[in-house]
């Protein structure tokens, strides 16, 4: 016990006296909380909308009294009138302009004639997360149009009524617990991966192994260092992208003690995972060249920024291995529902599972001599 | 002392009345097809600094990291404190102080926590480790920069804390391996003059491995010559040396040779042997160099040879190097540089 202290103590006083590799660890997931949380978490606000009207009349009047109010109010788009179909397609196509809405000749008759009215929208489907915006916000504005002048005394039309458990969650917000897990993963990589096989090409493991420390001894010590400074990585993001994010309940005591509890399994199971990765590893640059590939299939597959249901079914299948899926879900639950340990208890019990494989393996690869 | 019968048994050995410290008795190593030691014995003797003296890569570290415990013995026995390595490596290990050759202390650490962790690594009681600490930086003489990180430490002062992490457990043996490898002249004879310190006040056995000749000549009461994996001599400084016929050595090179003036050189009167090194160049051993170079000089003036360079020199252990493997032990240990494999990253 006391040897394997001895190794946490080295790796913890290295660790301390190196502040700036505690702020790298930390960097990426801060960055990326910030900068993804910024970039896709807003709604399209000022696209630019070309309005061709060959009518005139008074129906196509009432549309563009209804572009002047989007304009006034949400501004998803700013309308600017062509005279030329033409013209407003070209520039659609070369990226002046985001949309174009035609509305034909005669189109105000056929209204009220009753005789299929049609207008168009043009959309540069190049730009999926525009062009379906534009596509929404037209249907809604036609649905407007379509409702008759006087209403019927009894609405024989359904309509649905959404009930929102949990308040509107912000993009960044939705990210935070998958930068919390990645925070961890980054510091395991370094102190796990990158540090360790360093220390082995530097020989300081053949110092260790002239000692009498056993196997186990020295695993655990590694380990549990390692996830010492995992668990300071996520306790710090946690807090700092907390504040960033908005989410007040992490000064909760009871979920601030669940999720300290959810941040000691993860980094358990993640350092765990990386002992068993790297434990027969004797080149420094295979950390360092992998940290790429394990980020991808680890973190992105996890759910962090994208739902695992709208994967195929085989990037599911590694959805549901990784570690990184369950801690994500299970910061989710504490951070964004605040539920209880009853939300995260399938979790924890994963990652624990998962990490005693992983250190049962680390410690059976682990070679006592050179 | 050692148990092969094809080495030379040169000399009696001073230590021969003391107990075993160490005893290697066929040990192999191989890799693949590969022989690093091929069927090596020897036995250390209780307080003797033995030497492993070889060039780079005929195996020396090789040998030193099997009796450690850190390499899988692929053939025969090592027995280090009374301890198989192979059966009983935990007791061995506590027995044992090792520097390996790479300084490994950790540079962000002051020398004391270097220190500490070590002394906690071997399970030294708490209530003794400050002192075994204290003392140790007394005698390596780093007291005075207990406190500093190890990185603003020179190289010398690092070896010396590494000398000194390993002496943290009081051993009975310490093995090092090339310990001045990288240190300028002035760190080297510092280095020499600790361990003789340490040796004498703390009745260590020591072994040592080193390409360094003038090392292994000044500390050394035991040589053991390894070359491409095997020993090829082992005896005191003092006997090997004796062994080489002839007493001094003549290095002399010539110009305008007449035909058969390598004979005539030959049969000078105390010639012991003679080789010839190219360039015109000739390593004479001499039972007597003073009258040889007299000879060799009236002989060239005779002939009208120009003697461009001459050089006598007492016999050292290149020379025993060279009798023993054919080739100086500078050349090997340039070749080995040469053709070493890349460093395992």
């Amino acid at each position: 016990m006391n040897r394997m202290m001895a190794i946490v103590e080295r790796e913890l006083r290295k660790f301390f006296r190196s502040p700036w590799l505690m702020m790298s660890a930390m960097l990426l997931p801060l960055v990326q909380l910030i900068v993804l949380g910024n970039a896709f978490g807003g709604k399209i606000r000022d696209a630019r909308l070309a309005v061709v009207d060959y009518d005139h009349g008074t129906q196509s009047l009432k549309i563009r009294e209804a572009f002047n109010a989007v304009e006034a109010n949400i501004r998803t788009f700013h309308p600017i009138y062509y005279d030329n179909q033409r013209q407003a397609v070209d520039d659609v196509r070369n990226g002046k302009l985001d949309g174009a809405l035609v509305i034909p000749a005669e189109f105000s008759r056929r209204v009220y004639e009753q005789n299929r009215p049609q207008i168009a929208l043009v959309v540069d489907n190049t730009d999926n997360f525009m062009s379906s915006t534009l596509e929404t916000e037209f249907g809604d504005l036609t649905q407007a149009l379509n409702q008759p002048d006087v209403q019927p005394r009894m609405v024989q039309q359904i309509a649905l009524s959404i009930v929102e458990l949990y308040p509107y969650i912000e993009y960044m917000k939705y990210l935070l617990p998958g930068s919390i897990a990645l925070a961890m993963f980054v510091s395991v990589m370094i102190g796990g991966g990158i540090i360790y096989i360093d220390d082995k090409a530097r020989g300081v493991h053949e110092g260790y192994l002239v000692t009498p420390i056993t196997r186990l001894e020295l695993v655990m010590g590694l380990n549990v260092a390692g996830a010492l400074k995992a668990m300071m990585a996520g306790l710090v993001i946690t807090i700092i992208g907390g504040l960033l994010a908005g989410v007040s309940s992490i000064f909760d005591p009871r979920v601030l003690f669940e999720l300290l509890l959810m941040i000691t399994v993860t980094s358990v199971a993640f350092i765990a995972m990386m002992s068993f990765l790297m434990v027969r590893v004797d080149d420094p640059l295979v950390p360092r060249a992998v940290f790429g590939i394990l980020n991808t299939l680890m973190f992105f597959p996890s759910g962090a920024i994208y739902p695992i249901k709208a994967f195929p079914k085989w990037l599911q299948v590694i959805a549901h291995i990784d570690p990184f899926s369950y801690a994500v879900h299970g910061f989710k639950a504490l951070l964004l529902k605040e539920a209880g340990l009853s939300a995260i208890w399938t979790d924890l019990l994963y990652l624990s599972l998962f990490g005693l494989v992983m250190m049962a393996g680390a410690t059976a690869l682990f070679k006592r001599t050179l | 002392m050692t148990d092969d019968p094809r080495l030379p048994q040169l000399d009696a050995n001073i230590f021969a009345n003391a107990p075993v410290a160490i005893a290697v008795e066929h040990i192999t190593k191989k890799y693949g097809d590969f022989t690093a030691v091929d069927d090596i014995s020897f036995r250390v003797m209780e307080g003797e600094i033995f030497g492993l003296l070889g060039p780079n890569g005929a195996g020396k570290s090789t040998l030193i990291r099997m009796m450690t415990t850190l390499l899988p013995l692929t053939g025969g026995s090592a027995t280090v404190a009374g301890h198989d390595v192979k059966k009983e490596a935990d007791a061995a290990r506590r027995a044992i102080g090792v520097i390996p050759q790479a300084l490994t202390s950790d540079l962000d650490l002051t020398v004391e926590e270097n220190l500490n962790i070590y002394a906690k690594l071997y399970s030294v009681p708490a209530k003794d480790r400050k002192q075994s600490i204290d003392e140790l930086l007394e005698m390596v003489d780093l007291a005075k920069w207990r406190g500093a990180q190890t990185k603003t430490l020179s190289g010398g002062m690092r070896r010396r804390l590494e000398i000194a992490r390993g002496l943290v457990h009081r051993p009975h043996i310490f093995f090092l391996d090339e310990p001045t490898t990288g240190l300028d002249p002035v760190s080297r004879v510092a280095v020499w003059e600790m361990l003789m310190k340490i040796k004498s006040t703390r009745n260590l056995t020591v072994l040592i491995t080193t390409h360094y000749m003038d090392e292994a000549d000044r500390l050394c009461d035991r040589i053991a010559i390894v070359d491409h994996g095997k020993l090829v001599a082992l005896d005191s400084p003092r006997a090997l040396k004796a062994s080489v016929p002839g007493e001094n050595v003549i290095e002399v090179q010539f110009d305008n040779m007449p035909p058969e003036w390598e004979q005539r050189l030959r049969n000078l009167e105390s010639v012991a042997s003679m080789q010839p090194e190219g360039a015109s160049m000739y390593r004479i051993l001499s039972h007597d160099g003073s009258l040889t170079t007299t000879q060799l000089v009236a002989m060239a003036i005779h002939d009208n040879v120009k003697v461009k360079s001459l050089s006598v020199q007492s016999t050292t252990l290149d020379d025993v190097f060279v009798h023993y493997t054919g080739r100086a032990l500078r050349d090997a240990t340039q070749a080995a540089h040469a053709y070493i494999p890349a460093m395992r990253w």
